[in-house]
């Protein structure tokens, strides 16, 4: 087979059935993992949810309530136990990490305390700011049945309470961050009600 | 062509990483971990498989002046793929890679394999090309994790080994620099011994 002339309808045709193909190919595999990319995110965030507000027997990924702050979403999730509620899952963010953005997410229980906070997604250094995950230290442990109201949510460094992370303050910083714009948030959506 | 040493010179003898010098943004960036770079060696491995094997049943088909975003758009193509299906069913792997998959596409060992060898060569031996290619870049990209895990934070494969924090250097990057540059070093002696 000999080899196609570079004149321009050969490589016009060319390229338009490259890309034709291509985008075939791709619209089938997006449509295939569409339904397990979804199962994947909403398993992750079930699993989140689980572990700030554990104990719940309802499904709060579908009790949910978002407000517009700061230029993006933050997400409430309501646990509930039979009828009574346990408490809500916050998915909040900030933009002040050492690596952009990170994403959290606070259980509150009714009465403002925190239960738990996870991490749901983040960019930080490992073996610095990627202590405030939950099993790599004990950073977030101190946040752990306080409520914002008498636990001022900023550093040491900041005349907080919180002690930061050894050599990761902007880290730190930024948790306080994301964790105070998830009580603002969930107060709003107290005032509501 | 001598399929076993088209595999092979993948390997050790024009490696990607340790002889060519190629493909140094995902080598240093997602290696902080054994696991992170077997991960990002397969899926690269997967795509220069395909893009050698459509590249090369393409090569009369396509004009020699816009061969290079013919190829590119096939590349990209596949890492798409590589892209969705990661994120549908290990999505922890894919949290892992994150930026790094999709930078697959400007990694110049796949379009450089593609332009090089499978635009010249047959269907079955740009196979063979791009296994070994991949095969011998996943290595390489597994050794510099494991390394710079083992150092970094006292553990391999993720299990912890030795108790502590570790060389934090290692998994910051001037440990992919350091731990890279050493490891070339020991490649070279490797290849001189043998040849």
């Amino acid at each position: 087979m000999s080899k196609t002339e570079s004149t321009f309808i050969n490589m016009t045709a060319t390229l338009v059935v490259v890309t034709l193909v291509a985008a075939g190919l791709l619209g089938s595999v997006f449509a295939l993992t569409k339904e397990p990319i979804r199962l994947a995110e909403l398993k992750k965030k079930n699993k989140a949810i689980q572990i700030v507000v554990p104990g719940f027997d309802n499904e709060p990924s579908q009790e949910v309530k978002s407000m517009f702050v700061d230029g993006d979403s933050i997400y409430l999730y309501t646990a509930r136990k039979g009828e009574a509620v346990l408490g809500t899952a916050v998915e909040t963010f900030t933009n002040k990490g050492f690596s952009g953005e990170f994403k959290l997410m606070v259980g509150f229980a009714p009465d403002g305390t925190i239960i738990d906070i996870a991490v749901i997604k983040h960019s930080e250094t490992p073996g610095l700011g990627n202590k405030m995950e939950k099993g790599k230290s004990d950073f977030s442990v101190q946040f752990m049945g306080k409520h914002p109201d008498s636990f001022k949510l900023a550093v040491k460094k900041d005349r907080g309470d919180v002690d930061a992370i050894t050599a990761s303050t902007i880290t730190s910083r930024a948790y306080c961050d994301a964790v105070t714009r998830a009580y603002e948030a969930f107060m709003e959506s107290q005032k509501e009600n | 062509m001598n399929q076993w040493k088209n595999f092979s010179k993948g390997l050790l003898k024009e490696n990607a990483v340790f002889v060519l010098i190629l493909g140094m943004c995902p080598t240093l960036g997602v290696t902080t971990s054994a696991t992170n770079g077997l991960g990002m060696g397969l899926a690269t491995t997967f795509v220069l498989i395909m893009s050698n094997l459509v590249v090369s049943l393409v090569k009369n088909l396509i004009p020699d002046k816009v061969r290079i975003p013919a190829f590119i758009v096939i590349i990209a193509a596949f890492v798409t793929v590589v892209e969705l299906v990661m994120k549908g069913y290990v999505p922890a792997l894919f949290d892992a890679l994150g930026l790094f998959i999709p930078l697959i596409v400007v990694n110049c060992v796949v379009l450089g394999r593609a332009e090089a060898f499978a635009s010249k060569n047959t269907v079955w031996s740009s196979i063979v090309d791009g296994a070994g290619m991949g095969i011998g870049f996943t290595m390489a990209l597994t050794i510099l994790g494991a390394v710079r895990e083992l150092l970094g934070s006292g553990a391999f494969f993720g299990m912890k080994l030795i108790s502590g924090d570790g060389l934090l250097l290692f998994i910051l990057p001037p440990g992919a620099f350091l731990a890279l540059g050493y490891l070339i070093v020991l490649a070279n002696m490797i290849k001189e011994k043998t040849s």
